[in-house]
């Protein structure tokens, strides 16, 4: 391990967290922090700590560039320095993990971990996994789980250089093949395997956009860049995902069980045969992470696709973790706004938006409170945009419509306007909510250096908002459909000042826009408001919404039946 | 003790001590009874073989060091998306839909992505002719969800635009202009036959949505077609589409939903799904 000087005096040094960090520099001084809690060895009290370069921690053969750096700045954070709370929660969580305890280990993994990051851990990494392999036996498969929580931790708290970056892609390489060779015999929860493949996919986005930004690159930077070009290649990243999903076979998983052959919903995904859970449940959440990749691209097809052996009408294992869920709902609304199937979108976005309003005080506890509320709201914008070019109000909640009244009820009334101001409001929308689109492919690292990033957004939001353009003539056409219910021909066009062939014209582009293809190929009306032309008259037809008496009736006799089941249950003594 | 850490430098292959002894477990977390070598999965995944499909499509290349059947494209894109090399595949199959006059939208879209991850494979050519078959496509989006996956400066090139230009007037019903611009631009579009009879598809698909009776000039206009050539295409339909020529130069379309709303199924919420019923079956007895 390499020698770290330790200041003997406790100090306590403020520095800015990110204004030292840059590529070449090796050297993070990030906040010192004074370990004075009671648990703590007595040469941990009053030692001044500091961040080492991760390369050291992590892959260990940049050694002599970290020990190089701790002779740099002075005061550097020691890896290898193991507080007892770690200590004994590696040793714990090992345990569970041997012992296959899934409820024991989600509680380490949600709470204590988290605990202990925000106690000790505000700034800094953890310490690296040389360090604590000693206290797991060294064990492979463990070492490559703590790593990937070691930098998922990184990712979230600090900003990670280009060689973390590429390291942890390695760390991921390491731990898919293992558990593609299907060597792995432990159940991990849900919550751990999707933030796996959660993280994953969000270290690949991380990384396009970083590598985009070709501006503030150094020549080091280029050099490493070139050398690793397989690091988050977007085709091995896919080709990971494709595979942790055929390696599982969970699509026939899911088609077994159907028929009744297989177990997977009804547990859970996990395996009380005594077999690992790992690589079916990785499988399952690869679908939606190739969902989210794909609209990521901007290939929505493709990605509803790869989602078609899920059922999102129905609960499923998607469903057993929230950030899942939401995750699953919010990529697949997205990607069918942008297919304009405008029906579909606004059904799932209601029913997720009603989900979340009824649990999520459950969840203002748990990490990924915030990451809710962000999606939240940024659902909410989605489904304005989605009202605005088709009024179905009626397939909105109660609830989910007196939030949307209120956060955007102003702004709605003035997108279905068709001037520029709506045009305005429909790109901040958009904007806000829209995914993190990236450009894949690797860039030219002669050319000039210029910031690419933005790209792949700017030309979704562009052709979103060419659509947005070819249906503005629509709403002028709604607002007479809605006083009239049969116009002729002539009056409508002097109406809306225009001749009667540009009239037919828009009434038609009107049938089209508001019909459009579903996904087996048929027709399907979105218009709240419709007609027909026969001779020069246009007849009105408004879509009544019948009362669904049936689903009524139905959810009452079953609540009727279990009321009496349980009076009969009742012993009168 | 029979694992250990394996520090993982970036380009090489993970190996690890095979247990010979082939016992299973040691601490119960791994059980290794063999550990292969194995490469990095950015080499793209090897085409697994399997039987031909008789009555697919066959591309008839073999690629090399590849085992003799060769995959039809459509397997292809199923199994193995992600992986440069059927790149050329891809390329051959666009211009097999040209020629024999059929479209395949996940085959073009899985080109379009590859040329997305290399752009300096891109070929404008292919590009442009993906677009023009999910023109005929229409009334699906097929043309925008390929726009979305070619770079705004590739977009700038002229027949690129001129194939915006005449996918906007398609989209807002502006026949007229759509064919005008379309004659202007015979070069482009005479390299995919079928062209024109599928715009008239889409066009016919529209009126029906639109009219219970329109009068024949609009029909003219909508597909490019007048006087003699007109009458005929409006037999044609008489015959096999269920038009009905009314006096006053009209023409009946047929009868569907959209243009006939009381023929609109009683929405689908008024029925009741099987598998709801069979919730209450137990409480029936």
């Amino acid at each position: 391990m390499a020698e770290v000087e330790r200041p003997p005096s406790a100090q306590v040094t403020n520095y800015p967290l990110k204004g030292q960090l840059t590529h070449t520099n090796t050297l993070h001084a990030i906040k010192i922090v004074a370990l004075g809690t009671g648990s703590l060895s007595s040469s941990a009290v009053g030692t001044l700590i500091c961040v080492k370069q991760a390369a050291m921690l992590a892959g260990g053969h940049d050694y002599e560039d970290g020990l190089q750096s701790s002779i740099d700045g002075g005061i550097s954070y020691d890896p290898s320095f193991v507080p007892d709370p770690v200590k004994s929660f590696v040793v714990h969580l090992y345990r569970h993990i041997r012992e296959k305890n899934v409820y024991e280990i989600h509680q380490m993994y949600e709470t204590s971990f988290h605990t202990l990051s925000d106690r000790m851990f505000k700034d800094t990494p953890w310490p690296s996994v040389e360090a604590v392999a000693q206290y797991v036996d060294n064990d492979h498969v463990f070492c490559l789980l703590y790593r990937e929580m070691w930098y998922r931790h990184l990712y979230a708290r600090l900003s990670p250089t280009l060689k973390q970056r590429i390291d942890s892609w390695d760390n991921y390489c390491s731990l898919f093949q293992v558990v593609l060779h299907g060597v792995v015999n432990m159940q991990l929860p849900n919550q751990w395997l999707w933030d796996m493949v959660d993280e994953f996919v969000y270290q690949f986005q991380s990384f396009c956009q970083y590598r985009a930004k070709m501006k503030s690159k150094t020549e080091q930077d280029i050099v490493l860049l070139r050398q690793h070009d397989q690091a988050w290649n977007v085709y091995g990243v896919l080709n990971f995902l494709q595979a942790l999903m055929e390696k599982s076979s969970i699509i026939q998983i899911l088609e077994q069980e159907k028929e009744g052959l297989e177990q997977f919903t009804a547990t859970d995904g996990y395996d009380y045969n005594g077999g690992s859970n790992v690589l079916k449940v990785l499988g399952y959440f690869s679908m939606v992470g190739l969902l989210r990749i794909h609209c990521l691209l901007g290939d929505y097809q493709t990605g509803l696709k790869c989602l078609l052996p899920i059922d999102i009408s129905q609960q499923g294992v998607y469903t057993s973790v929230i950030g899942s869920h939401i995750a699953t709902v919010y990529h697949y609304g997205f990607a069918n706004l942008m297919l304009r199937r405008y029906v579909e979108a606004i059904r799932e976005f209601n029913k997720i938006l009603v989900y979340i309003y009824k649990t999520k005080q459950y969840h203002q506890k748990s990490p990924q409170y915030e990451q809710i509320l962000k999606k939240n709201e940024q659902m909410y914008a989605l489904l304005t945009i989605c009202l605005s070019l088709c009024p179905q109000v009626n397939l909105v909640d109660e609830i989910v419509n007196s939030q949307l009244r209120e956060k955007y009820g102003e702004k709605m009334l003035r997108m279905q306007r068709s001037d520029d101001e709506s045009f305005a409001l429909y790109d901040e929308l958009f904007s806000y909510a829209c995914p993190k689109f990236i450009t894949p492919s690797a860039p030219s690292y002669d050319e000039p250096l210029v910031n690419y990033n933005q790209d792949a957004y700017r030309l979704q939001l562009k052709l979103f908002l060419y659509e947005v353009k070819q249906q503005q003539q629509l709403s002028v056409v709604r607002t007479f459909l809605k006083v009239y219910s049969t116009l002729s021909l002539e009056k409508l066009a002097s109406y809306m000042e225009v001749d009667e062939s540009t009239l037919r014209t828009i009434l038609m582009a009107y049938k089209h826009k508001t019909h459009s293809v579903g996904a087996d190929g048929k027709t399907i009306s979105n218009a709240d408001i419709d007609f027909y032309i026969d001779d020069d008259v246009v007849h009105v037809v408004e879509a009544k919404t019948p009362k669904l008496y049936g689903d009524y009736f139905l959810r009452q006799i079953v609540k009727l039946e279990a009321v009496i089941g349980d009076m009969d249950r009742v012993k009168l003594e | 003790m029979n694992s250990c850490i394996v520090v993982v430098p970036t380009d090489t292959v993970i190996a690890e001590p095979t247990n010979v002894t082939g016992s299973t477990s040691h601490h119960g977390i791994e059980v290794a009874l063999e550990f292969k070598l194995v490469e990095h999965p950015t080499e793209p995944l090897k085409l697994r073989t399997g039987e031909e499909d008789s009555g697919g499509r066959k591309m008839g290349r073999e690629a090399a060091g590849q085992s003799q059947m060769s995959y039809t494209v459509e397997q292809l894109v199923a199994v193995n998306p992600y992986n440069p090399d059927i790149l050329p595949d891809l390329e051959n199959y666009v211009n097999e839909q040209v020629s024999s006059q059929t479209y395949s939208l996940d085959a073009n879209l899985c080109l379009l992505r590859l040329y997305q991850f290399e752009p300096e494979r891109m070929s404008t050519q292919i590009v442009a002719r993906i677009l023009i078959k999910a023109l005929m496509a229409m009334p699906a989006p097929d043309f925008s969800l390929c726009l979305f996956l070619i770079p705004e400066r590739v977009q700038m090139d002229e027949q690129f635009k001129t194939l915006i230009v005449l996918s906007h007037y398609l989209e807002t019903a502006k026949f007229r202009q759509f064919w005008d611009e379309a004659a202007k631009n015979r070069h482009i579009l005479e390299v995919v036959p079928g062209f024109e009879q599928a715009i008239q598809e889409y066009a016919v698909h529209v009126l029906s949505l639109t009219y219970q009776k329109v009068p024949r000039s609009v029909v003219a206009e909508a597909i490019n077609v007048e006087g003699v050539s007109l009458d005929k295409f409006i037999e044609q339909h008489v015959a096999k589409s269920g038009w009905v020529v009314e006096g006053k130069g009209e023409v009946s379309l047929p009868r569907n939903e959209f243009n006939h709303p009381e023929l609109k199924r009683t929405s689908s919420a008024q029925s009741i799904p099987l598998d709801r019923i069979t919730r209450i079956f137990p409480l029936l007895g």
